[in-house]
């Protein structure tokens, strides 16, 4: 190669950089930027009105599994803290798994309709997002409080003499989540659906395969990447929750959301909120890694 | 019934749609299949050959009718309780798994022990010549390659009859002969009855130890490739297989009155107004002066290579082509406006119906 030629290629490759530059810079401002100002708030001192002071210190990263006894100043497990972020996770899985179970027939029967009543059906499951999550939260708060639609209607129907108690509890919030990630699920499953070669049904009923083994050795694996898309694409969301189990979860049933908001506001403990925030960050990143590398068992090839 | 009996149809019908708009995709078919026999279905598209052998596998329910298996009436039994495989026209590989993981599908299904799914699995690849690519992706293999696959795991579970839904007809020419030769040896090495579904009457000929001749949902003539080639029953069989010529005439007897006034010998004997048929290359020609040569007028002569095809008017105006090999004309002096005398090969003109 000639020297000429080197410098080209040093310059073009100069000009990469420049040219992707502004990307670059709005992206570190942006992504990297804000991340890093919650991790170094997280190794500083709290203060009085909330706010920082300038004082490493590891306090908030220990308050996120530790709390100190007043009294006797020794550490004790922060059962409070476990139980929300129990409840988070747990909530946020059966949301997926449920999601899931409702969403792959719904998206099943979407897809297979013809073109025309697809466009219909897909309309009809992208109404919800021209509405606020708060107000279609309310909406469930509306169905399911102790003077809501469920409880007259079962109370008129004199099948019950107490109102169901559904409202601030961990049921509510999942029915809530459940509802307003729905369409988060259908949308990657149908897409996947869509794509399905349904000649394959045959192919296997021909080749002794039940409806059941056929779903599960022939749909199921085919559509798998729209299940990953569906299951992170609600997990992710839910996870981080923080209207509905606001909503209806009453302020008592909280999940890592409300807690972190707990701190920079009500609590003003900032390092805790910004250590609180880094450790739904890294569940989510743990999650994620886990559940891509268990769907992809298997390499997929082109 | 005769034991020798695979497939059995027994007045079959199926219509799409409801009342008067109902289309009788098959009308009244009844139809046997040997054991052991590679047994064609033939016609145009839309003849109803497909939903006859979709019929068989269990895809579709007859309206009418039933479908016997081993003289067993599996009309109602749903595709995955036939002993019954088919190749389809898409190959419908499994985009999921390996070529052996393909092949080993229907064996898992019937639940058959690991090991002998592995034994059968193995056996299969060497039959189709695909042993090196047992650990690929279908997506990875050409066309060729697919076909194969797709033969060797319809054939693994040992079905009693093999049904093929035009397998052939997304490979080019080439592949297609050589995949022609590879299904006749599968067949043979097997023993397994196929039944093949096409609309190449070529492909029919050469590979059919019987075939079934389809228009409008109707079976028209089951024979050998020679009886429907010498012997079709009808105006559709004896255009659609082959190239022929028709001519209106008088039967009186055994003899028959061509509109020119030309007099040919039947075979058969009949009386009235009937169509005859005969094959190009069952045309003899011959100089225009010998006596008892039916005089035509070559209208053009078409150049194949080995053949030429001689495009004739006899007296009246009826169209009459022969098919003779090239260095006759030469022989002969054919040229275009030129008269010649005709005959025809013993037993070569035959009455069809309409």
């Amino acid at each position: 190669m000639s020297p000429a030629e080197e410098t080209q290629i040093g310059q073009s490759a100069r000009n990469g950089w420049l040219l992707s530059a502004p990307a670059l810079v709005i992206l570190s401002i942006a992504a990297v930027g804000p991340l890093l100002i919650v991790l170094v708030y997280s190794f500083l001192e709290g203060g009085k009105h909330g706010n920082v002071v300038w004082n490493f210190s590891s306090e908030g990263w220990t308050s996120v599994l530790w709390t100190k006894d007043i009294f006797s100043d020794s550490y004790m497990l922060a059962d409070a803290h476990l139980s929300i972020f129990w409840r988070s996770v747990k909530l946020s899985l059966l949301t997926t798994l449920i999601t899931f179970v409702v969403g792959f027939p719904t998206a099943w029967f979407m897809a297979t309709r013809p073109a025309k009543a697809r466009a219909f059906w897909l309309f009809l499951i992208t109404i919800p997002f021209w509405t606020n999550i708060l107000i279609r939260t309310y909406a469930i708060n509306e169905v399911i409080r102790n003077e809501g639609l469920v409880n007259l209607t079962l109370m008129q129907l004199g099948v019950i003499s107490e109102p169901l108690k559904m409202i601030n509890s961990d049921f509510a919030i999942f029915t809530g989540m459940t509802y307003v990630y729905l369409p988060l699920m259908v949308l990657p499953l149908f897409a996947a659906i869509d794509r399905f070669d349904m000649r394959l049904l045959e192919a296997g009923y021909d080749l002794y395969a039940g409806r059941w083994q056929t779903l599960r050795r022939i749909i199921l694996p085919i559509v798998k990447p729209g299940i990953i898309a569906g299951s992170i694409l609600v997990f992710i969301p839910a996870l981080g929750a923080y209207v509905t189990p606001r909503v209806l979860g009453g302020g008592k049933q909280m999940m890592i959301g409300n807690l972190i908001e707990l701190q920079f506001l009500a609590g003003k403990n900032w390092p805790l909120g910004a250590a609180l925030s880094l450790t739904l960050l890294v569940i989510v990143t743990v999650a994620l890694l886990y559940y891509v590398r268990v769907a992809n068992g298997e390499k997929r090839h082109g | 019934m005769a034991d020798d009996v695979a497939i059995a149809a027994r007045n079959v019908v199926k219509a799409f749609g409801q009342g008067a708009t109902a289309v009788r995709a098959l009308d009244d078919v009844s139809l046997d299949i040997r054991q052991g026999e590679f047994f064609t279905l033939l016609g145009p598209s839309g003849c109803g050959k497909t939903t006859l052998l979709r019929l068989i596998a269990g895809f579709e329910m007859p309206t009418e009718g039933v479908i016997l298996l081993d003289g067993q009436d599996i009309t109602y039994l749903p595709p995955n309780k036939r002993p019954v495989n088919t190749v389809f026209q898409s190959y419908a590989l499994f985009p999921h798994l390996t070529v052996a993981d393909n092949i080993a599908f229907g064996l898992q299904m019937l639940g058959k022990p690991k090991a002998e799914v592995k034994a059968r699995t193995d056996q299969m690849l060497a039959l189709v010549k695909l042993e090196a690519m047992a650990g690929r992706k279908t997506s990875q293999l050409s066309g060729g390659q697919q076909q194969r696959v797709a033969l060797a795991r319809a054939l693994a579970p040992q079905p009693k009859v093999l049904l093929l839904d035009e397998p052939l007809s997304a490979l080019d020419l080439k592949l297609r002969q050589a995949m022609q030769i590879e299904l006749k040896r599968l067949q043979r090495e097997t023993g397994i009855t196929f039944v093949f579904v096409t609309h190449d009457q070529e492909e029919a000929l050469t590979m059919s130890d019987r075939i079934g001749v389809m228009s409008h949902g109707k079976l028209q003539q089951v024979g050998t490739a020679k009886e429907i080639y010498t012997r079709p029953v009808n105006r559709f069989v004896a255009s659609f297989i082959g190239e022929t010529n028709f001519l209106p005439a008088v039967a009186e007897g055994t003899m028959a009155r061509l509109s020119s006034g030309d007099r040919v010998a039947l075979e058969t004997p009949a009386k009235g107004a009937v169509t005859l048929t005969v094959r190009p290359e069952q045309v003899r020609l011959e100089p225009a002066a010998e006596a008892g040569g039916i005089a035509a007028t070559i209208t053009n002569l078409v150049y194949f290579g080995t053949d030429t095809y001689v495009q004739m008017a006899l007296s009246d105006g009826t169209d009459i082509t022969a098919r003779v090999q090239s260095p006759v004309t030469g022989d002969l002096g054919l040229e275009r406006g030129g008269t010649v005398g005709l005959r025809f090969t013993t037993g070569a003109v035959q009455i069809v119906g309409d």
